[in-house]
């Protein structure tokens, strides 16, 4: 099955309704069948910090909501994540598209690369790390969990997942 | 008028209604004037009031008013166009507009300067953008509420701050209350 259609199945599965995103080559495919998908309303958002707070309104109004975004992002909600997500204790799974790792063409990439882990660490957000693509057998898995727990849940797909640039 | 002389006028008007407080002095006001379980207090994240807001809209049918500013609209300026792109008839926002940061002490906005909320929200594809001055802001926001329309109501007053108590409610405690609201409401 089409990677990008696991993924997808599975939010559907697990009743993910609104989902927003901020566009990603990697994630392109997904993105595409977010907006396709007659289950699921797609808001693309212009910042990722604006997206966990349409994804927090969406959670209290009773839909289950997902970021997908670049792990550049880490840097920009880290306030969010925390003061927003996390203290109000809200569910959000964070599919995230991990650039600057092998097969990166962009060196400034590698910058965020090497951050990215140490600081979904140092923020206690469970985080999970597909590179290959069975790993993805694990993401109906994780959307359990994240909903259980109400928390934010990291998924990083580096470029090996997703086949290369 | 101030913020404050709004929010106390404003609130027999919203008591049942769906509303996102924004962050500091705002939400700090409204939980002394009149704490309601339909209100959700923004304790932290300056700018997402709005965002907060329309994803609620979104989700369910109940109207959900937004009271936010100038300078917190101005902090998450690309919340405008992805309001005017993803319409929700249940979703009224109110930009009391004083031209200033009032919760850190009252330092002016570009908003009070050349920039005009109204006219960016325009630009941005908004299509029901209402500007009140401070005295009519009460009846605009009935008005829109009333309506079923999406509505942006920019609210032109004087800046200034009351002294305020801060929120002690605990986070989880603030969204659960609200989110059984919204239950009840929509059942």
């Amino acid at each position: 099955m089409d990677i990008n259609d696991t993924i997808v199945d599975a939010y559907v599965r697990h009743k993910v309704e609104f989902i927003t995103t901020v566009p990603c080559k990697q994630l392109g495919g997904v993105i595409e069948k977010c907006e396709a998908h007659p289950d699921i309303y797609h808001i693309p958002s212009n910042k990722e910090d604006e997206g966990m707070g349409l994804c927090a309104g969406a959670f209290m109004g009773g839909k289950r909501s997902s970021i997908i975004m670049q792990n550049t992002a880490i840097g920009v909600t880290i306030n969010t994540l925390v003061t927003l997500t996390q203290y109000y204790r809200m569910p959000l799974p964070m599919l995230i598209s991990y650039r600057g790792e092998l097969g990166e063409p962009v060196a400034c990439q590698a910058e965020m690369a090497v951050h990215t882990k140490a600081l979904l660490a140092q923020l206690n957000i469970p985080t999970y790390h597909f590179h290959k693509q069975a790993d993805a057998d694990e993401f109906d898995k994780i959307l359990q969990y994240t909903f259980m727990c109400n928390k934010p849940v990291a998924i990083l797909t580096d470029a090996s997942f997703w086949g290369g640039y | 008028m101030i913020r404050s002389d709004i929010l106390r006028e404003l609130a027999p008007t919203i008591k049942d209604t769906l509303t996102v407080m924004n962050i500091g002095l705002p939400s700090q006001e409204m939980h002394m004037i009149d704490d309601q379980p339909s209100n959700f207090y923004m304790l932290g994240t300056m700018g997402l009031a709005s965002s907060i807001g329309l994803g609620l809209a979104l989700a369910q049918k109940e109207k959900v008013l937004v009271v936010d500013g100038d300078g917190s609209v101005l902090t998450n300026m690309g919340t405008l166009p992805t309001i005017a792109n993803n319409v929700a008839d249940n979703y009224v926002l109110l930009i009391i507009d004083n031209g200033s940061y009032g919760s850190t002490g009252d330092q002016p906005t570009y908003a009070g300067a050349k920039t005009k909320l109204e006219e960016v929200a325009k630009a941005c594809g908004c299509e029901n953008v209402v500007v009140a001055q401070a005295e009519e802001t009460v009846q605009a926001v009935k008005d829109a509420l009333a309506g079923d329309k999406m509505t942006i109501i920019v609210a032109k007053c004087e800046s200034g701050n009351i002294k305020v108590p801060v929120i002690t409610m605990d986070p989880v405690v603030i969204r659960h209350r609200f989110m059984e609201t919204i239950k009840e409401r929509n059942a």
